[in-house]
């Protein structure tokens, strides 16, 4: 059997959505910040820290929908960095309603096709699958706390962290 | 520094994705250039058409952080639009669903956000639990931030995207032995608060701005009903804020800035304390006295403080409320009218928000516009940044020390890109 580890890696990224799943990834935090503290090493998190590096990951968890050939070709970088990728809250997991705009008439479209061609977006805003192989999901807006710490309860147990 | 390419593709410790650019030659700015990238999301364009009763809780996805602002706010362009007016308990739990966010939201700003460059770590959470004063900093941080979210669980449903507010009142109300821990867990907190105060009321950064404040003041210190004050003696009534505000088109940004008759201003807890630190609360008047002597201040770093200090006012004035308060459960308020055009101004955490909505006889809206804090301290933001790059230019430091110099001061003002870039700017004929 292998050593336990100490700590999970793990990456918190957000893309196009609220945020609102940070928020509540932070209020969880209340009640389990000195456990996070003492299992987790945060590799890369805009939200907690300056010095974030983009390396080898046991879970990188993704916020947010995709609306940018750069934000497709950074989720793919993420992908390949990261043994478990858990698509976070219901932009990442169906798009919307950050790709709201897909469903616009013609007439909205046209409003708003210089903004989408200066900034280079997509065609369609779309969920993290259309790009990338997701593992697991936790559904929700914002996404389901108790979903969340199940998924990260499996991911301590799966890499073999030291509780 | 006589030569300087930085480019901060990646603001940290701030809500949402920020960038900024700055080239320095011969010792002169060439640029400095902040920008938003969140991606827009088009909410303006996207109510269009949408039932009215569905457009609160479409609008507070705008933000996942300040999302119970989105709500109260589009909540009340709905109601004005309808003729509701909301019964004196709505209102109540409404001031309450305002503290909850507002201690909640500041303290995230100022322990996870603010807090490690006053203390020179690179997160929080790398705070030393060895060191007595970092160790109680970690215990207040996570207390304070419960203490809030339970205020806005029993009174909103949630603490992001709340469920018991509606159009007319509130689904919900509180019981009252959620009422009694509420109390109790607000009470406990308060001297961690004070040790807050204290903190960044001994913070010597400085940056002290040419913006003037602008804010949502009304009587006592609340942040829903008033009037909008700003330069001179005058009180805007809200439904004319937008009159005063100008448009203008960053090119390089996501988001829209504003300028304020032609002028540089800003929103947020350093405006509001600025201009209506009388009316704050008895008992946080008293214990935050030596903190109130700096203000009136221009100083953006203050706005930290002036943060921690409503935190406190959030406290005093929700125990208030809640020790002398029945809460009963009332029928929503119908409409008394079809149609019609309704605004909404509120304080948000980070400053005055505005939603407009006009719906029509079918109940559909047929279109609306909103405009966030951030958009109107943008402008700002980027002068200030000039400012104090002027100021450093003299000084060597190397790119990182730089960055940290920079993004302190972005962090400061507490900026929320969400919120920025969730629209495209529509004129209203």
């Amino acid at each position: 059997m292998n050593k336990p580890k100490n700590k999970l890696r793990v990456g918190w990224f957000s893309f196009t959505c609220c945020e609102d799943s940070t928020v509540v990834f932070t209020e969880l935090m209340n009640e389990r910040w000195q456990d996070w503290k003492r299992l987790i090493d945060f590799r890369h998190a805009r939200a907690l820290q300056t010095k974030n590096v983009l390396d080898e990951m046991d879970v990188a968890f993704i916020e947010g929908a995709v609306s940018s050939p750069e934000q497709a070709e950074q989720v793919k970088k993420i992908r390949a960095k990261c043994k478990m990728l858990v698509a976070i809250g219901s932009c990442a997991v169906t798009g919307l309603p950050s790709s709201q705009r897909n469903q616009f008439d013609e007439k909205t479209r046209q409003e708003i096709e210089f903004i989408l061609a200066r900034f280079n977006h997509l065609d369609q805003v779309q969920p993290l699958k259309e790009f990338i192989k997701v593992d697991a999901e936790v559904p929700g807006c914002p996404m389901d706390p108790d979903k969340f710490l199940a998924i990260l309860d499996l991911a301590l147990k799966k890499f073999n962290i030291q509780l | 520094m006589h030569q300087v390419d930085l480019s901060l593709t990646e603001i940290t410790k701030v809500e949402g994705s920020a960038a900024l650019d700055i080239r320095v030659r011969d010792g002169k700015i060439e640029e400095c250039k902040f920008s938003i990238k969140e991606f827009k999301r088009f909410y303006t364009q996207a109510m269009a058409g949408k039932h009215y009763a569905s457009l609160p809780q479409l609008l507070a996805r705008i933000c996942g952080t300040c999302s119970n602002a989105h709500l109260l706010c589009s909540i009340e362009s709905c109601e004005k639009a309808l003729g509701i007016q909301p019964s004196v308990q709505s209102q109540v739990l409404k001031d309450l669903t305002m503290s909850g966010l507002m201690i909640r939201d500041h303290a995230l700003h100022l322990y996870l956000f603010a807090l490690p460059d006053v203390y020179k770590r690179d997160s929080f959470l790398a705070f030393d639990e060895n060191s007595a004063e970092e160790h109680q900093l970690l215990h207040d941080a996570f207390d304070i931030k419960a203490a809030g979210n339970y205020l806005a669980t029993i009174v909103a449903g949630r603490s992001v995207h709340a469920i018991n507010p509606t159009i007319g009142g509130f689904i919900k109300v509180p019981t009252a032995d959620e009422v009694k821990e509420a109390v109790e867990k607000l009470k406990a907190i308060r001297p961690a608060v004070l040790r807050l105060i204290k903190v960044f009321e001994k913070c010597d950064f400085s940056l002290i701005t040419q913006a003037m404040p602008v804010a949502l003041v009304g009587q006592p210190f609340n942040f829903l009903r008033g009037a909008i004050k700003g330069f001179g003696d005058q009180a805007i009534p809200e439904e004319d804020y937008p009159k005063h505000l100008d448009h203008v088109v960053l090119p390089y940004s996501q988001a829209s800035a504003y300028k304020f008759e032609g002028k540089l201003f800003i929103v947020g807890s350093l405006a509001r304390l600025n201009l209506s630190q009388d009316t704050l609360h008895k008992n946080t008047k008293k214990d935050a006295k030596n903190a109130l002597k700096l203000f009136p201040s221009q100083n953006i770093f203050h706005n930290n403080l002036a943060q921690a200090i409503e935190i406190l006012h959030c406290l005093d004035s929700s125990i208030d409320t809640l020790e002398q308060t029945k809460f009963v459960k009332e029928p929503l308020i119908k409409p008394t009218k079809k149609s019609g055009v309704g605004m909404g101004v509120i304080e948000a955490p980070r400053g005055t928000l505005y939603h407009k909505v006009e719906i029509g006889e079918d109940g559909k809206v047929i279109k609306g516009k909103i405009v966030v804090p951030t958009g109107q301290n943008q402008i700002s933001i980027e002068t200030d940044l000039r400012a104090r790059l002027t100021e450093l230019l003299p000084q060597e430091l190397d790119a990182d020390a730089l960055r940290f110099e920079m993004e302190k001061l972005i962090r400061a003002y507490d900026p929320c890109m969400s919120c920025a870039a969730h629209f495209l700017q529509v004129n209203w004929l």
